[in-house]
């Protein structure tokens, strides 16, 4: 059996799976943009937002006296969202099966270069969001979220691809096997954690200028948005202080010192001291708010420029980019 | 770290100097400790620790994008050359060496001053809070973030119980749930109030402390560690003295004679290439087999070094950390003598082992000779006609050196860089069309050099490995450090401390009397917003308390 064939084949599908579940979020936001927003609804997203609710909007339109018209957009709204999601599922187990069936082809784990970390780390994103839509009502960050997944997947199967082959000597190891699966579990609440602060960035502009309309409406209040974000980093902080720390203890198995600044761990460090100010700012007056929430997304964008920059960009040990 | 507010600066002037001194109307004066105080609060304060934070961040970024000497110093050399306004401005502010320049380590040593500042009250107030009984109830617990208030079921399980019946259950229910409980007698009667989570406060302070350790560990490997690389033919040796190795780096504290003089020999050493279409020429083994003696007259023992698996000997790890091609090389001089026959060790230059290397051969008569050149182990002519390597593996190996020559030189007992050389005194010998010569050698092929200088033979090659030897004492300290700062780092994070009361009202009044069920108050607080929960949590210990199952929920 050709797995390597199946493993491409099911990721490029999943990429425009993906791209469909995409659209569909996005005419949810569009629906929700001709929809007049009542104050008692807004209220109303508000408390459910507190309770671990199923995400479900159905219910406000029946109450509703505005008339037929919301009622109707309400439940196209529904209906896009609910379009979107399972999009995400089927995409999801796509690209489950294909990054299965390239470890398969393999022979080992699938993260030996950017085409598979990058999959890979998808496949977590996608999961954590599904578990968080499944367990806490998350739906409304389907559109950044598969917007993400399209474009890393995208690149993943054009730009990054590289045919299956086996691993360099240096990272035979069982190291291989912890590190880069920490790495790719906190690469994914990271880039969750990111998305949110986004949304919780423009959420938050909405909520000062007193006007808070459309889709924006209906997701939950910025303060319930930043508890999220910072639930997402608050998990995925010590996972990367573990990376890095597994990191260095193969590099002492590897090249026989546990810290060399190599790009790549110097990187890591910066990636994580961004982070650590994230934590600090969240707890400083004057600094939680926007404010963490640019630093968070600074934090991504170190994150990405490790990944991308680093292994495209500057030569190092760390060069098994294969691209 | 603390979330130290700047006290205004005058105020602590006025505390420190009691003499009412007048200075300009709106300008208090700072007097030296008041200064120092006013710095260190500065320096201690949250906010300088983020600023610190970000500018460690910061520095760190240059040493990852400009090429740094301890890393790759020959990128170093070559920055320098490509850039000769620009590089000697970089050398200055030490951007080729980032990490050990004055400014980067003037962040992280005021990072760390801050830490310990932090650190330091921190403990005192922590040790405080442990001693500590839960704060007392609060009057009004509707107020609280959450509350639940539900009337004792009357003919449950707990249905005859007291106020203080309640109260006990209430105690051991939240006791059962790790909570540290105390019970409150004030004005309103008696309440129960209970705290848990301090384990928050430990791990943060844990994960503070394990930085300074890390810190340590780093300092004591920087201070005792040494590591060293040495090239080894495959079938030589090596012994561990300072005078084998090819470079050597070392802390300040560290003294030669600490080396253990263990011995290791490279028996054999095999080396394996991607064949197939992808990723051609990548490695896929490297693989050393070798003799260690642990000191001199102890057994040998036979052993394998690859990567990711080094050698333990006497605490010094062994690397195997690289490769290359070392030809094997007879010359005969004019007379007809050997001058010289063995492997030279040629450097890699490129992924396809293009190597490059001298063969000096001082001892030839009349003439001594030297051969510079390159190895290729796998030859192709390309497209512009010159030879090149197209394979890392030896597929078909040539020798290319151009040859020189000049009169004996002394012996002047000075080292020399093995792998350059030095024409003083010599000239490049010429062929027959004038041009310089070039000699062109495969295995088992010979040549005569012109002038009866002698015939240069290629008897084949062998492969070199790199040995990197080195010991990194505080490692064990710098690991085990990392350990507990990521346990600390989770119990700060996940820890969530809470607090709960809980009050029995009177019986609700009725008609007839006060026969009417008790009420039951139980408020919560929750003092980290890391995780959710609170409102289900202090309802259902309302429902335990009233003797009501969880299933048969009262909306308060």
């Amino acid at each position: 059996m050709n797995y390597g064939y199946y493993s491409s084949a099911a990721l490029v599908t999943s990429v425009v799976v993906y791209l469909l579940a995409f659209f569909a979020h996005a005419a949810e936001w569009a629906t929700a943009r001709q929809v007049p927003v009542a104050d008692e609804a807004v209220e109303r997203e508000l408390v459910t937002a507190g309770a671990p609710s199923t995400g479900t909007t159905a219910p406000r339109g029946a109450s509703a006296a505005a008339g037929a018209d919301e009622g109707l957009a309400d439940r196209r709204i529904e209906q896009f969202s609910r379009i979107g999601v399972t999009l995400t599922v089927a995409g999801f187990l796509l690209s489950l099966f294909g990054v299965v069936c390239r470890g398969l082809a393999a022979g080992r784990g699938p993260w030996g270069n950017m085409f598979e970390f990058t999959t890979t780390a998808m496949v977590f994103v996608v999961a954590a969001y599904l578990l968080m839509v499944w367990r806490a009502g998350l739906r409304w960050l389907g559109l950044p979220v598969t917007l993400l997944a399209t474009v890393a997947n995208g690149l993943a199967v054009t730009v990054f691809y590289v045919a299956v082959a086996p691993l360099v000597p240096a990272l035979h190891s069982v190291w291989f096997l912890i590190h880069i699966t920490a790495a790719s579990i906190s690469a994914a609440a990271f880039n969750v954690g990111g998305l949110l602060s986004i949304l919780y960035i423009v959420k938050k502009r909405a909520e000062d200028r007193g006007r808070v309309s459309g889709y924006l409406a209906r997701i939950p209040s910025s303060r319930r948005i930043d508890l999220i974000t910072y639930r997402f980093h608050a998990f995925a902080f010590p996972l990367w202080t573990f990376t890095v720390a597994a990191g260095a203890i193969w590099a002492e198995y590897a090249w026989g010192r546990y810290w060399g600044w190599d790009p790549k761990e110097t990187w890591a460090l910066v990636t994580w001291v961004i982070y650590a100010c994230y934590l600090h700012a969240r707890s400083t007056a004057g600094w939680r708010g926007t404010k963490a929430a640019v630093i968070a997304i600074v934090g991504l964008a170190s994150f990405w420029f490790n990944f991308i920059g680093v292994n495209l960009l500057v030569s190092g040990l760390h060069s098994y980019a294969g691209v | 770290m603390t979330d130290t507010q700047t006290r205004p600066a005058g105020e602590s002037y006025q505390r420190e100097d009691p003499r009412p001194e007048r200075a300009g109307p709106d300008l208090p004066r700072l007097g030296l400790r008041g200064t120092l105080r006013f710095l260190w609060a500065q320096l201690t304060s949250m906010r300088t620790a983020l600023v610190l934070l970000f500018a460690l961040a910061v520095a760190a970024i240059p040493g990852s994008l400009v090429p740094q000497r301890k890393i790759s110093p020959i990128r170093v050399d070559d920055f320098l050359e490509q850039h000769p306004t620009l590089g000697p401005i970089y050398d200055h502010v030490g951007l080729f060496s980032v990490y050990s320049s004055p400014w980067f380590s003037a962040v992280y040593l005021l990072l760390f001053v801050s830490l310990v500042g932090c650190i330091v009250p921190r403990v005192n107030v922590y040790a405080k809070a442990l001693r500590a009984q839960p704060p007392r109830t609060p009057r009004h617990l509707g107020r609280l973030p959450a509350y639940a208030r539900t009337e004792l079921v009357a003919d449950g399980p707990a249905g005859a119980g007291t106020a203080d019946d309640v109260l006990d259950r209430a105690v051991t229910e939240l006791r059962r749930r790790r909570y540290r409980v105390r019970v409150v007698e004030d004005a309103t009667g008696r309440s129960v109030a209970a705290e848990r989570g301090y384990l928050r406060e430990a791990g943060n302070l844990v994960f503070h402390v394990s930085l300074l350790f890390l810190l340590l560990g780093v300092a004591v490997g920087a201070l005792w560690g040494y590591r060293g690389s040495s090239v080894v033919i495959v079938g030589q040796g090596f012994s561990n003295s300072v005078t084998q190795y090819d470079d050597l780096t070392a802390g300040g504290w560290f003294k030669a004679s600490s080396l253990e003089p263990f011995n290791v020999v490279v028996k054999d050493f095999q080396v394996r290439f991607e064949y197939g279409p992808v990723q051609t020429g990548a490695a896929r083994l490297f693989k050393a087999d070798v003799a260690v003696t642990d000191a001199p007259g102890e057994p040998t023992e036979s052993k394998v070094l690859e990567v990711n698996h080094p050698l333990h000997i006497d605490g010094s790890t062994v690397h195997l950390i690289g490769h290359g091609y070392a030809p094997v090389v007879t010359v005969k001089d004019g007379k007809g003598d050997v001058a010289f026959s063995g492997p030279v060790v040629f450097l890699p230059q490129d992924g396809n082992f293009t190597s490059a290397g001298v063969i000096k051969v001082p001892d030839a008569r009349p003439q001594r000779i030297a051969l510079q050149g390159f190895f290729l182990p796998s030859t192709v002519v390309n497209a512009n006609g010159a030879p090149a390597s197209a394979f890392p593996d030896a597929l078909n190996p040539e020798l290319f050196v151009n040859v020189w020559a000049g009169p004996p030189a002394p012996e002047t007992g000075k080292a020399e860089n093995v792998y350059t050389l030095d024409t003083t005194g010599m000239t490049q010998v010429k062929g027959d069309d004038g041009a310089p010569l070039r000699v062109a050698l495969k295995p088992k092929q010979g040549v005569t050099l012109p002038d009866g200088m002698g015939t240069v033979q290629l008897d084949g090659w062998s492969r070199w490995v790199k040995l990197q030897v080195g010991d990194s004492p505080g490692a064990p300290v710098a690991l085990g450090a990392i350990a507990f700062a990521v346990a600390g780092l989770c119990l700060s994070l996940f820890v969530r401390p809470r607090r709960v009361w809980v009050r029995v009202g009177g019986r609700t009044p009725e008609e007839d009397g006060d026969t009417g069920p008790r009420v039951i108050e139980v408020g919560g607080l929750d003092r980290a917003d890391a995780r959710g929960g609170l409102t289900d949590d202090v309802d259902e210990l309302a429902d335990t308390l009233a003797g009501r199952s969880s299933d048969e929920k009262v909306t308060t």
